[in-house]
């Protein structure tokens, strides 16, 4: 196995583990902000980058948000001031350094060179799609060898709605009164 | 209640003329799906834009309100029950063993009833995707409705 990926994979158990055990929501959130861009770059070094395209936006949005909701609830809490000495942040500093360049070192070196196209999957998706008789490939290949994808998106709208029927009726909040 | 009367008689009439040949793009490009572009989605999307057109020109009851939202709950979860079913259709009577398999003749290119169980699929899931973009729109206008109350 990679030494990479053992690396990162350690970094999600520290993370976590520090998730559990941590003094405040702040910190513990932090920490699992670690986890999830950990999970980045594995999935990076495993080759697959529309699923890490989709991991950082997911992370950042989900990280954001549940900052500005532990901000707005424990605000006073927060306001102990914290004294970082000059050597942390040198640290920090060259800590990221280090690891920017490793990994743009391994992802540049795994990707075909600039004008080469790649075409492996492409072209086991156009035979299968024509296999099973569609004209438009497109939807041949979501609801084809892709179908369980397909599911999985009308069951997301299924879920969505069902929240917002749940939330928006009134007779089950009216008896609480 | 302003949604019981709906808008103005220009909005009326313009609503008369489009919606109907809304509707029928929607369902031609659902039903299309497997030889032009377009697909479940994209045709369920626009079935709903017709309905929700009608609901917000023509104005409507709450009690016809909660029938039209008791009949879209149920054609949502019989049209993704459809598509559970559908998958599993394909394991037992694709030969081997695979989740959604296409069980059915492929057919000649280009015809409207080929490609196996592809535009079923299609069908089902712009039912689907109907039903629940025009579930929140009814939802949104009950829950309105009953606030002002």
């Amino acid at each position: 196995m990679d030494i990479y990926l053992i690396t990162m994979l350690l970094l999600m158990i520290v993370g976590s583990l520090y998730t559990l055990h941590a003094k405040d929501l702040m910190s513990a959130i932090i920490s699992l902000g670690i986890v999830g861009f950990a999970v980045v770059i594995s999935f990076l070094l495993l080759s697959a980058p529309d699923l890490a395209i989709v991991q950082v936006v997911v992370e950042i949005i989900t990280l954001t948000i549940t900052i500005a909701v532990i901000t707005t609830v424990t605000y006073e809490l927060e306001k102990k001031k914290i004294r970082i000495s000059l050597a942390f942040y040198a640290a920090t500093i060259l800590m990221f350094a280090a690891v920017f360049y490793v990994i743009m070192m391994r992802l540049t070196n795994s990707l075909t060179p600039f004008g080469q196209h790649f075409l492996r999957m492409a072209d086991t998706y156009i035979k299968a799609a024509y296999e099973c008789g569609s004209a438009n490939l497109v939807t041949g290949i979501i609801l084809h060898f892709r179908a369980y994808d397909t599911l999985g998106e009308a069951t997301v709208l299924v879920t969505a709605v069902l929240g917002v029927v749940t939330i928006l009726r009134l007779h089950g909040k009216k008896k609480e009164n | 209640m302003s949604e019981q009367h709906g808008l103005t008689i220009i909005v009326k009439k313009v609503c008369q003329f489009i919606v109907p040949p809304l509707f029928l793009f929607g369902i031609y490009i659902t039903v299309y799906g497997h030889l032009s572009p377009g697909g479940g989605f994209t045709g369920g999307v626009i079935m709903a834009s017709a309905f929700i057109f009608q609901i917000l020109a023509e104005g409507s009851y709450l009690d016809k309100l909660r029938k039209d939202k008791k009949n879209l709950e149920l054609a949502e979860s019989a049209s993704i029950f459809g598509l559970l079913v559908l998958s599993v259709l394909g394991l037992i009577l694709g030969g081997a063993a695979i989740f959604f398999r296409n069980f059915l003749p492929a057919g000649k290119l280009g015809d409207i009833l080929s490609s196996g169980f592809i535009p079923i699929g299609n069908l089902i899931i712009g039912i689907e995707v109907c039903a629940s973009i025009t579930l929140i729109y009814v939802a949104l206008l009950i829950f309105k409705d009953e606030e002002t109350q």
